[in-house]
């Protein structure tokens, strides 16, 4: 009894202590080696200048969210994510609204943030190739990756509908701003998914993650891939002969959300405040080679204009690709995937 | 009248004892209400809930109205049977030559079958994917003995998934069938030689049909537990075997409620007790307990 009552005494100071360190946020994201950039570029140095205490922990997703604030039980207080993923759950209601009066993005690329989610890094699905097998001069756009005459060779492409139909379209002939009116309709997803049926004879694997993308190049396993920037250019680090090309790519990016009912709400929104300047952006790219959401960044000086033209959101690569539509994801993603799965066990 | 007082003696005694065993039983018992049937239960509930919160059959109308389904529920079956399959061709005839050997040298062989078990379920995936891959040990292995000119394709497909899971579930099987011929007399060969059999159909005519409950009990075992076998298949198939388990996990990505991917577990669970209630037509099921002696 005495024992319990001094644990409860104990517990009751730490919470005061806690009180009065006052400020305090839990950020998830997907760790490994994208969580160390994360942290060193933004979360440290964020903590650092604002004295809001972070704690780290990774975390499997948006379904955890789901879990999270369907229970009542939310912990975290910032969570990394896909931007379609925050999207869609942002419509289900899982998320708080970012306050925009609090978050600066007037220099952000106006289409890398939402009412729910703002961008935190710009990253690429790219066609990439073996230089081994095709030298320097692989593909350059999705006509080529989709021509096994000029081209003979071994394809892998993804096992989900994200980020497959769009390219599908671009080598069926379709302009790239045209690519999302297509899309929305059946019969145009029919259409990209018919072109990617075409394909599927010379599609080996269909690849699960972004570790397996490099997998397949490192070990030669296949001439051809889709896939992360940030993954081949650590892949051709350790000696992979990868090569890939910005041009048509998809302009995509990962982003910052709160959870509906997270414990320290308004500080997890002072926090993003924090780490959505450039003078924390500019310093991700030393970590990872994915780009910055705020245009700003590029002007800090930072930023080499070596290390820039290897980024995606560069103002020369970004004025190449597609922009992700999130709208269209968050009306389609589902339809389209039953479709992209029954072509994949035809 | 002593006998009387007696039987109503034993009977208390009886009572006593089976009320003991069951106070004994009972964490077990309870531990298999929580963690197997409320889940369970759980789960048929959730199958049932829509995306709008409501009663709804919409995750089992998908499963009719998708034709993916259906080839992604065939698939299932096909790879589990056919690696039940092969794990019976090599596994039965292993077995035998392991209950033919001297105690200790048997005792020796059996480590080496259980040995696989102590190493993790990825870890041999992934030596399979590096063992078999174009540019894996076998092809440049093969390619510089001259056994083939290109490399051959053994992984992301249906023949690397299979490879996989027949190694994987080996030890399911031989264990045991090599238990049931292990207890069977051997002096009933010697009999049915006697009696003018050769050794071919003593083997076929008694031994076989002695030792097949450890069969069909490993065989069901193997069957069983490929139908939710979800790391194999998914490294070494490549996307392209896709099995029940791959598709519940990416439904529960998908979709926004749980329902879409708990239907599909209910519907596999409804297709194991339809399996086992079929299996049990042919064979007492208790036999695969060991109960039936």
């Amino acid at each position: 009894m005495k024992f319990s009552l001094t644990l409860s005494l104990a517990a009751g100071l730490m919470a005061t202590t806690a009180l009065a360190q006052d400020k305090q946020v839990t950020i998830a994201s997907w760790g490994g080696s994208f969580q160390e950039a994360q942290s060193k570029a933004l979360f440290i140095p964020a903590a650092k200048a604002t004295g809001i205490a972070v704690k780290e922990e990774t975390y499997g997703g948006m379904s955890d969210v789901r879990l999270q604030v369907s229970t009542g039980a939310v912990t975290l207080d910032i969570v990394a994510s896909g931007s379609g993923s925050a999207a869609r759950a942002g419509a289900e209601g899982l998320l708080e609204p970012l306050d925009y009066n609090v978050i600066d993005v007037s220099t952000f690329y106006p289409t890398l943030k939402s009412e729910y989610c703002v961008g935190g890094d710009v990253f690429s699905t790219v066609y990439a190739w073996n230089t081994k097998t095709y030298g320097d001069a692989g593909p350059q756009s999705w006509a080529d990756f989709w021509d096994v005459e000029k081209f003979p060779g071994k394809r892998a492409y993804r096992n989900k509908v994200a980020g497959a139909l769009e390219p599908a379209l671009m080598a069926d002939g379709v302009a790239p701003e045209d690519v999302y009116k297509v899309l929305d309709s059946e019969e145009g997803i029919e259409r990209a998914i018919n072109k990617i049926r075409e394909l599927k004879p010379h599609i080996d694997v269909f690849w699960t993650s972004g570790a397996q993308q490099a997998q397949l190049m490192k070990d030669g396993e296949v001439d051809m891939t889709t896939g992360w920037n940030g993954r081949f250019d650590n892949a051709a680090k350790d000696g992979a002969q990868v090569k890939y090309s910005f041009n048509q790519a998809l302009l995509d990016y990962d982003c910052f959300a709160i959870p509906k009912g997270a414990p320290n709400k308004d500080t997890a929104m002072a926090f993003l405040a924090e780490i959505s300047k450039a003078e924390y952006q500019d310093d991700l790219p030393k970590y990872i080679t994915y780009g910055p959401t705020n245009k700003a960044a590029f002007d800090t000086g930072e930023i080499t204009p070596e290390v820039a033209a290897m980024l995606p959101s560069s103002p020369a690569n970004a004025a190449m690709q597609l922009p992700i539509s999130l709208e269209w994801y968050i009306k389609w993603e589902s339809v389209a995937d039953e479709k992209y799965q029954s072509m994949l066990t035809e | 009248m002593t006998a009387d007082l007696n039987a109503a003696g034993l009977r208390r005694d009886e009572a006593a004892e089976r009320l003991a065993l069951f106070g004994l039983a009972s964490p077990a018992l309870l531990l298999v209400l929580i963690v197997m049937v409320l889940p369970v239960g759980w789960l048929f509930y959730v199958s049932f809930v829509g995306a709008d919160g409501g009663f709804s059959m919409e995750n089992y109308a998908r499963m009719v109205r998708e034709k993916s389904y259906g080839r992604i529920f065939l698939q299932t079956f096909n790879v589990s049977l056919l690696t039940t399959g092969l794990c019976i061709l090599i596994g039965y005839p292993l077995a035998y030559f392991i209950s033919g050997l001297p105690t200790r040298i048997a005792n020796l062989c059996l480590i080496t079958v259980l040995l696989p078990f102590w190493t993790s379920l990825l870890v041999r995936t992934y030596a399979w994917l590096v063992l078999l891959q174009k540019q894996g040990l076998v092809n440049t292995w093969a390619i510089s003995l001259g056994l083939w000119d290109e490399p051959i394709k053994m992984v992301h497909n249906l023949t690397g998934t299979l490879i996989g899971m027949v190694h994987i579930m080996l030890p399911f099987l031989i264990l045991p069938v090599y238990g049931a011929m292990r207890a069977i007399d051997r002096d009933y060969l010697k009999a049915a030689a006697n009696l003018g059999a050769s050794p071919t159909r003593a083997f076929w005519t008694v031994f076989v049909p002695l030792s097949a409950p450890g069969l069909f009990a490993g065989a069901l075992m193997v069957f069983i537990l490929c139908l939710g076998f979800f790391v194999t298949p998914a490294v070494l198939g490549g996307g392209r075997v896709i099995l029940v388990s791959m598709k519940i996990v990416s439904n529960i990505e998908l979709f926004v409620n749980w329902g879409a991917a708990s239907a599909l577990g209910v519907v596999l669970l409804a297709l194991t007790f339809l399996i086992l209630w079929v299996a049990s037509k042919f064979v007492r099921l208790e036999q695969l307990t060991g109960g039936g002696h």
